[in-house]
């Protein structure tokens, strides 16, 4: 474990984003898989193909070189929201305890390009960073227990994706449909550490047509295992 | 090729391999079987790759119509297996035949056993693993457990069954008498504890809740202090990770686990000692025990080198033994093959097949669970025996094995003696039914 840090912190995250881009790119014999979080970096590695003192030594002299990485630049992913109605139940709640207008809402969340953090918790949810402090909100006292796929939501001052239908805490303000997390995918989810995301406002035919475009479930139904 | 139809599913059956490497990143758990060192054993008996996928079984296992003739080898917990009500022997590799009901039961000992197949499970590689992964419903079969009705496929085996029937390897002490220990590896937050902390979690003894299951296991026990409060900012938890939140109580962090969390984690259990976490039950105790990192990975490494040599001795046993019959004075060669379930009694060029398992007494046997010698008998008629007293040590594959009570109770009776050469099944010694119960079933 690599820590560069202790906050939550944009150019700390793009150190670790650094570092993770330089381990992978020198594919050390041994290295099986890199996780960053916000501020450091995990590295799982065989030990029968690598010492954990000869990786150890590896690390610390990409390191020492970080500065000379070139960051590709951050990609932003576009995620067309339907706000309000039926789709975001909690929307009216926001804009009250923030003294605002649901629209007033609705353009302060679409406005920022948020930085992913991280993705982790669950498979394709990413830790979003920068909303504004007009429209933090805390979270539902008692979660609900089922929050749709897709659903948008703000939990305090954080935001974000629900990737799967959970249980959840979080406000839900609106709903996407891009997949946040596709097994049959490579990779399975459409942002990395280090993009931004911009939430889109889409209308509800707009959401409605796309979802009606989309291919069912993802994989792995009990059909495909049968093997015919 | 379809091999099995579920019958009934048994608590919690999912297809798992060694797991899913490469994409925590995206937030996806490894998953995967909990007890590595057993499936890997399975699909070595099997003739796999060690890491393919296998049906990992908890507490109730599921009733299966086999479908084809296949070669599986069942490992892990001790289940009450059978294959059409004679007792499946574990740990070797036995042949089931296309109508055999093979039915694993109840656990008698551990939480976890694995099923292998030859050929291994057919279901979509996704992600580049066939593990199921329950917390984001997919992969293994259709991101579920079994149901009944459901079919399961399996690929092509590689080698022929009748090479692969009849290969065992020792099975491990059972129960592990070493499972109460947990090496770990402290940190990666240890300094956020005091060193009374540590004390106490290196120190005390910790029971598994009723709250343990693929994710992780909470314990219980002496609350382990903090320095400052329990919140980190999020990051990694490795397989093993022993988070403590604010309540002071440790939880072991297992396949399925988050990939991230936002508690302080005091140390790591070492992977080897993962195994031991996946037979754990609520009620059973655990004690901590540190090791440097330079250990663990010593550790390790001797592990791996074990699996190396069982990989290359794993082969046909010593099935085939010959004896001389004389009946009025008249002298025949008998030849008696070991094939796991039965055995053939070949005389003058005719076979005969005959069950392992006599009726009327299953359940109050102790069978022997591998062919070898019998070096000492430990116990004696009208004895009262405790579970894990030792019963007969025997000698196979160069090995001291001792054969242990699973249950308290009183002897019946002896059927070997030291210097006796048994089979796999063979009765060693046969418990008196309990008042009220019938000596058949």
């Amino acid at each position: 474990m690599v820590e560069l840090g202790d906050r939550i912190d944009v150019r700390l995250n793009n150190r670790v984003r650094a570092l993770t881009l330089a381990i992978e790119q020198a594919a050390l014999p041994g290295v099986l898989e890199v996780v960053p979080t916000y501020r450091s970096l995990a590295i799982a590695y065989d030990p029968l193909e690598v010492e954990a003192e000869r990786l150890t030594a590896r690390i610390a002299e990409t390191l020492r070189h970080l500065r000379e990485i070139r960051l590709p630049p951050p990609k932003v992913v576009r995620i067309p929201t339907v706000y309000g109605g039926a789709y975001g139940p909690d929307l009216p709640f926001v804009a009250r305890h923030n003294g605002l207008t649901e629209e007033e809402v609705i353009r302060i969340h679409s406005r920022t390009r948020y930085h992913v953090y991280m993705i982790g918790f669950a498979a394709g949810f990413a830790y979003l960073g920068g909303l504004s402090r007009r429209i933090a909100t805390p979270r539902l006292e008692s979660p609900r227990l089922r929050v749709p796929v897709g659903s948008v939501g703000i939990g305090g001052i954080q935001t974000g994706v629900y990737p799967a239908e959970t249980p959840g805490g979080w406000r839900i303000i609106g709903r996407t449909y891009v997949k946040l997390f596709d097994p049959l995918r490579e990779p399975p989810t459409p942002m990395d550490p280090g993009d931004k995301v911009q939430f889109i406002p889409i209308s509800e035919a707009e959401y409605l047509g796309a979802v009606s475009q989309q291919p069912s479930a993802p994989g792995g139904t009990p059909e495909l295992a049968a093997g015919r | 090729m379809e091999a099995f139809k579920v019958l009934r599913p048994g608590l919690l059956t999912t297809v798992q391999d060694a797991g899913r490497v490469g994409y925590q990143k995206f937030g996806v758990p490894v998953a995967g079987a909990l007890d590595q060192t057993a499936l890997r054993v399975g699909n070595l008996l099997v003739g796999n790759a060690e890491g393919e996928a296998a049906l990992e079984v908890t507490a109730l296992g599921p009733r299966l119509l086999v479908l084809a003739d296949v070669a599986v080898a069942l490992t892990g917990a001790g289940m009450e297996a059978t294959v059409d009500d004679l007792p499946l022997p574990p740990w070797q590799t036995v042949v089931l035949r296309r109508g055999n009901i093979l039915d694993l039961g109840r656990c008698r000992w551990g939480v976890r056993a694995y099923l292998a197949v030859a050929g291994g499970l057919e279901v979509p590689v996704l992600l580049r693993s066939k593990s199921t992964c329950l917390v984001a419903a997919f992969g293994g079969y259709g991101g579920r457990a079994l149901r009944a009705g459901d079919r399961l496929s399996v690929g092509a085996p590689a080698k022929p069954l009748e090479e692969l029937e009849g290969r065992a390897v020792l099975p491990p002490d059972s129960p592990d008498p070493d499972r109460e220990v947990l090496r770990v590896v402290l940190g990666p937050q240890d300094d956020r504890f005091t060193p009374e902390g540590i004390r106490t979690f290196l120190g005390e003894t910790y029971r598994v809740t009723v709250h343990a299951d693929r994710m992780g296991y909470r314990l219980d026990g002496p609350a382990i202090r903090h320095v400052g409060g329990a919140d980190i900012i999020s990051d990694y938890i490795p397989a093993g990770g022993v988070q403590v939140p604010g309540d002071g109580k440790p939880i072991v962090l297992l396949a399925d686990r988050q990939t991230t969390g936002g508690y302080a984690k005091i140390a790591t259990v070492i992977r080897p000692d993962l195994d031991r976490v996946a037979q754990l039950r609520p009620g059973d105790a655990v004690r901590f025990r540190q090791v440097t990192a330079a250990e663990a990975q010593g550790i390790w490494r001797a592990r791996e080198a074990a699996f190396r040599r069982l990989a290359a001795e794993i082969g046909p046993p010593e099935r085939r033994r010959s004896y001389r019959l004389v009946v009025e004075g008249s002298a025949r060669t008998v030849e008696v093959e070991d094939r796991g379930l039965a055995l053939a009694v070949s005389v003058g060029g005719r076979t005969v097949t005959v069950a392992v398992a006599p009726a009327g007494t299953r359940g109050l046997e102790v069978p022997s669970p591998l062919p070898g010698l019998v070096t000492a008998v430990h116990v004696e008629v009208g004895q009262e025996v405790r579970t894990g007293e030792r019963l007969v040590s025997l000698q196979a594959m160069k090995m001291e094995h001792e054969v242990v009570a699973d249950r308290d109770g009183r002897v019946a009776a002896v059927a070997v003696r030291p210097g006796q050469e048994v089979r796999t099944g063979a009765c060693l010694i046969a418990w008196e039914a309990s008042a009220g119960g019938s000596a058949a079933d």
